[in-house]
């Protein structure tokens, strides 16, 4: 088991002629993920990759099947795909895209609720690096190479200091169920608390490693979910010990705007609700390892 | 993007809100003639810069007389005006607005803001106007009215009627409140604001309403669509690096410290900041060089990172996804190729042809430190740091 995807999972690829979603659509069925189509408006009924591309999404869902997509289209254009996956059908959408309008996001999100919840689509992003279960299928970006499967999930919002808490633990010979990256956006489609109800039920995952950020009220509501509702250990790190307050730090979503929304507030938070917190980035993987071995 | 209060002013009054009569100047001569314009007998003078406090600093001049006003003018354009949201550098005052002075019966509050845990665009009322948002929640927080607004609907006209009776206003001015309200969620919708302030909005002994001062934050990622509001940018109050950086498409902040940092992913770039610290060391910035890493980015970095004169070490720290490490590490040593480097280098590959690219380096002939994992990375960047500034005073005492 893992969570949100395995080795049958039916992928499309939204944006799949452009030249980043036709790389990383290769990379993706190198890696064994079963991707059936692309859509790509206009260019419904040619081939790309050997793979029958569609003008719509409720088009190549009806022609192959899928239930998820990932989504690489371009900012201005992207929030109009999310909705579109969502009124087809599609289950979980992956969407890569940086730079979408936070109001963009709004609408998204309110759109979503229109369906029934046993109906609605899960969303994961966007400017978030994708979804990995080693071993079984990726949908994103990131370097399938660096994990191995194995005990630990993992969900974070940046892509590539996920890499560096994968091949921390890959160097303990540590493995990992899933990593979900829920990107670096302020408003997203799943939050921490989401991903750790998924791995709370994943009968392969027994350790939770969760990467934050400063910013927003995301963290400090997993916590209160680990109070509450987890019986697997969970170790955390937040980055932006040094972060001035007031200022954005790269990712859209990490300024400190409130209380609890700096490092030390939520390391703080995190500690109260039982959270192994790492107290450096180069401890990431010992820091959950240890909860394994407890 | 910030923009000026002026700025704010313009584009809000267009959406209805009421603002009292003014004019811009960028000198003495253009303020005193925009007395004659606004008419009255007091005005205030009020400088134009990305940051709040202005009022206690001396940025905010009540004058009665145009001599009074050619003074103000004069003490604040050309000066750097330090408050307390700003460093200890403060800002440049370049342009001036000039107001006709208000009588005001009672201050209140109103605010947007981008919610990110109702995911709802929310306004955040108070009739304990004049102070800052945050000690007005620390104070009086019974005082605040908050409203999310539902983004498919939009803000109705009762919700406007419910903050106004809420403030406890007189019937009176209701009608202007709620179109004032009203106006204030039309310009954050309609321009793809993250954040609209109005601090305070007054009743005047005269019966009406104003927004005596304006501030206006917007979403970078929306300026594709907004090229009225790009025109807005200021560049005179950004930190100088930071404008070099955002106009070559890098994500840099400029912090206090004396570590140069180049790094892929914000994330990354945080979490090595955070080691640094953790090894003794204080990072000179925030750079995320992004996902792509070629060889043109890393060479703008390196330039970018080196402009600093208290950058006394660099260390860089990729984690190569997507890309490879031998293409970094060539990257680094055309950079290196071009750049003075006066500085020790400390440099981390990690991820895809990790080896190729740590022999790239060694035999590149520059003195780069190589390092294995974070942890030995930010050691051996403090430890590089330490050896070149200790080299550095013996230096200069021989």
């Amino acid at each position: 088991m893992s969570i949100l995807l395995d080795q049958t999972t039916r992928v499309i690829v939204q944006g799949i002629t452009g030249k980043i979603g036709s790389f990383h659509a290769q990379e993706m069925i190198q890696y064994g993920t079963r991707v059936v189509g692309g859509v790509t408006p206009g260019k419904g009924g040619t081939t790309h990759l050997g793979l029958p591309v569609f003008n719509s999404v409720r088009d190549a869902v009806k022609a192959t099947g899928a239930t998820a997509s990932i989504v690489f289209v371009p900012p201005p254009f992207a929030a109009d795909s999310l909705m579109e996956a969502a009124d087809a059908g599609i289950r979980l959408c992956v969407a890569i895209t940086d730079g979408i309008p936070a109001q963009d996001m709004i609408h998204v999100k309110r759109y979503m609720r229109r369906y029934k919840e046993h109906k609605r689509m899960r969303l994961v992003g966007p400017n978030c690096a994708g979804v990995i279960s080693p071993g079984k299928a990726m949908m994103g970006i990131m370097p399938g190479h660096i994990y191995i499967p194995g005990p630990v999930g993992i969900v974070g919002r940046s892509g590539t200091l996920g890499y560096e808490a994968a091949a921390q633990l890959k160097a303990l010979g540590v493995g990992v169920s899933t990593s979900v990256g829920i990107g670096g956006d302020p408003i997203n489609g799943s939050s921490f608390k989401d991903a750790l109800a998924l791995f709370e039920t994943d009968p392969e995952t027994k350790a939770v490693l969760m990467i934050g950020e400063i910013g927003g009220p995301q963290e400090a509501e997993a916590a209160s979910f680990v109070r509450e509702n987890m019986k697997k250990p969970v170790a955390a790190y937040i980055a932006g010990l040094t972060a001035p307050k007031g200022r954005r730090m790269g990712h859209a979503g990490a300024i400190i705007s409130a209380f609890g929304e700096s490092a030390d507030e939520k390391v703080e938070i995190l500690q109260e609700a039982g959270v192994a917190v790492a107290p450096n980035p180069a401890e990431l993987g010992t820091t959950v390892s240890r909860l394994l071995a407890a | 993007m910030d923009i000026h209060e002026y700025q704010a002013k313009e584009l809000l009054a267009r959406f209805g809100v009421p603002i009292p009569r003014g004019g811009l100047a960028y000198g003495p001569e253009q303020a005193a003639y925009r007395c004659h314009e606004i008419g009255g007998d007091r005005w205030v003078v009020k400088a134009q810069i990305h940051a709040g406090g202005r009022g206690k600093a001396g940025g905010v001049k009540l004058c009665r007389s145009e001599e009074e006003v050619i003074e103000a003018a004069e003490a604040m354009l050309g000066h750097r005006l330090v408050t307390a949201q700003t460093t200890a550098r403060g800002k440049l005052v370049n342009r001036l607005y000039v107001e006709a002075a208000t009588d005001v019966a009672k201050e209140f509050y109103l605010g947007l803001v981008l919610d990110r845990r109702s995911e709802r665009v929310m306004v955040v009322a108070s009739s304990a106007g004049g102070m800052e948002i945050e000690e007005i929640s620390h104070k009086h927080p019974g005082s605040l009215i908050r409203l999310a607004v539902d983004p498919g609907a939009g803000m109705k006209a009762f919700q406007a009627r419910e903050v106004a009776f809420g403030l406890g206003l007189d019937a009176a001015h209701i009608a202007q409140m709620v179109e004032t309200i009203m106006g204030c969620y039309r310009a954050f919708r309609d321009l793809d604001a993250t954040m609209v302030e109005i601090n305070p909005l007054v009743t005047t002994t005269d019966g009406s309403l104003l927004a005596l001062d304006a501030k206006m934050s917007f979403d970078d990622n929306a300026l594709f669509r907004r090229p009225r509001i790009s025109e807005l940018r200021d560049k005179s109050q950004e930190d100088p690096r930071e404008t070099r950086a955002t106009d070559r498409g890098l994500s840099y902040v400029g912090l206090e410290g004396n570590i140069g940092c180049i790094i892929n992913g914000a994330g990354l770039a945080m979490a090595t900041m955070d080691m640094i610290k953790h090894a003794g060391g204080e990072p000179a910035n925030f750079l995320d060089i992004g996902g792509g890493a070629t060889p043109e980015r890393v060479a703008k970095a390196f330039n970018l990172v080196l402009s600093d004169p208290h950058v006394e070490a660099i260390l860089v720290n990729i984690f190569a996804g997507i890309n490879r490490c031998d293409w970094v590490a060539k990257g680094i040593v055309q950079a290196l190729q071009k750049v003075d480097m006066r500085v020790p280098l400390v440099v981390r590959l990690a991820g895809t042809h990790v080896d190729e690219g740590r022999r790239i380096l060694a035999e590149s002939g520059f003195p780069v430190i190589s390092a294995e994992h974070l942890s030995d990375a930010a050691d051996k960047v403090v430890e590089a740091w330490r050896r070149h500034r200790a080299a550095a005073t013996q230096g200069a005492a021989a």
